[in-house]
């Protein structure tokens, strides 16, 4: 199948450069470690705002990749490659998704225990909050992939790419970080979904607007 | 009556930039085994021309009568400088059904099998060029577009394009080519833009 030969090679690409998947992850674990010392040394406190701080690390480390999701393959041909050869850009955007999703958030996964021991975290709630990122982080892997698409081919368009996916996300932190509330993890899934699902079609219109 | 063999017909094809009429009125037949050779100065439109043929830009007017695969040899080569030319020609092969040993004639065509297995980085612009024209030759694809083929090709290498693009036409394949100087195309149908 064509998109699962799509996401092996972004897979392939991605594991040649180990470094640019572990820095999202590094990212992601230094900022967790600035609020201690930003807030102060106060457990409770850490322990209260810790979802917030996680889910907001989060998403700013799916937006670190930004300018190389899209741009490089649009600036080098590929992209013309996939089109001539009556690929739909749908397809590919899709793999590009779920390509860059197992790129960022599976290692983000790995990395949550050590900033939930930064941030001083009970075991259980580190759970829940596990439990959030899995249903929400497909939701931020789809909007920087449509920030990406959005603004590939414009110098600094990784800076507009934040802009644009920043207050779009915040529908998906509001649920995210109310995950031990009523009903929240449905309507995060939901979002996740909704994202998911239109990403693909939205990255594909916007690439072939930008010809 | 014997049913019409397939043709790549183009149109009153117009075509626009940034809001600007680049070409219109551009229409073209072409029958298995024969090239059309694009040419006009810059900015005439040869490679939108191209980029229409190849379904990546709309016409802005006329229609475009398509029945063959197309394999797309454009400036940019699509070679990711970190893998081997060999990985890149098997993934591009993969999504083309081609076979590795269609891949291998493509590679031995243009002088590349020695080169095989060195990172696409760090091959010369002319070797990149080589390698864009191998995987058109290795999709199988019907109708070969090609922007420039010739550029950055030492005489040595333009004689292995001749001689791939006359292999393909024996075979009953279609080229359209843009170019400014003669890549020894033989007998080419000629398209001047901008005239």
């Amino acid at each position: 199948m064509i998109v699962v030969d799509l996401l092996r090679r972004d897979l392939a690409l991605a594991l040649r450069r180990p470094g640019t998947l572990a820095l999202p992850v590094l990212f992601f674990v230094l900022v967790a470690a600035l609020f201690p010392f930003a807030v102060g040394p106060d457990a409770r406190l850490l322990s209260r705002i810790a979802p917030g701080v996680v889910w907001v690390a989060a998403l700013l480390a799916s937006l670190l990749p930004v300018e190389t999701l899209v741009e490089p393959d649009r600036a080098d041909g590929t992209l013309d490659q996939v089109v001539t050869r009556g690929i739909a850009l749908e397809v590919w955007a899709a793999a590009r998704l779920v390509a860059h999703w197992l790129g960022f958030a599976v290692p983000l996964l790995l990395a949550l225990p050590v900033a939930g021991i930064l941030l001083g975290v009970p075991f259980a709630v580190l759970g829940q909050i596990a439990l959030g990122l899995l249903l929400g982080t497909p939701a931020l892997a789809a909007l920087a992939l449509l920030a990406a698409s959005l603004t590939a081919g414009l110098r600094g368009g990784g800076a507009l790419a934040g802009l644009i996916a920043l207050p779009l996300a915040l529908p998906v932190l509001i649920f995210g970080v109310g995950v031990g509330g009523d009903g929240a993890l449905k309507l995060l899934a939901a979002s996740s979904l909704v994202l998911v699902a239109l990403a693909p079609f939205a990255a594909a219109a916007a690439l072939r607007s930008t010809d | 009556m014997p049913s019409p063999s397939p043709t790549l017909t183009a149109t009153d094809l117009a075509c626009d930039r940034g809001g600007r009429r680049v070409f219109e009125g551009v229409s073209f037949t072409l029958a298995a085994g024969e090239a059309l050779q694009v040419e006009g100065p810059n900015g005439a439109g040869k490679s939108s021309l191209m980029r229409l043929l190849g379904g990546l830009l709309e016409p802005a007017a006329g229609t475009i009568d398509n029945p063959f695969r197309v394999a797309w040899a454009g400036h940019e080569v699509a070679l990711k400088p970190g893998v081997s030319l060999a990985d890149e020609m098997a993934h591009w092969a993969r999504l083309d059904g081609a076979t590795a040993a269609a891949v291998a004639a493509a590679l031995d065509a243009f002088a590349l099998t020695p080169l095989a297995a060195l990172p696409a980085g760090i091959l010369s612009s002319g070797q990149r060029r080589r390698a864009s024209l191998a995987r058109t030759m290795a999709s199988g694809a019907e109708l070969w577009l090609l922007d420039e083929p010739g550029v950055g090709l030492d005489t040595a290498s333009l004689g292995l394009l001749a001689a791939a693009i006359a292999g393909h036409r024996a075979r009953g394949g279609l080229v359209v080519a843009v170019t400014h100087a003669a890549i020894g195309i033989d007998n080419p149908r000629v398209l001047r833009l901008g005239a």
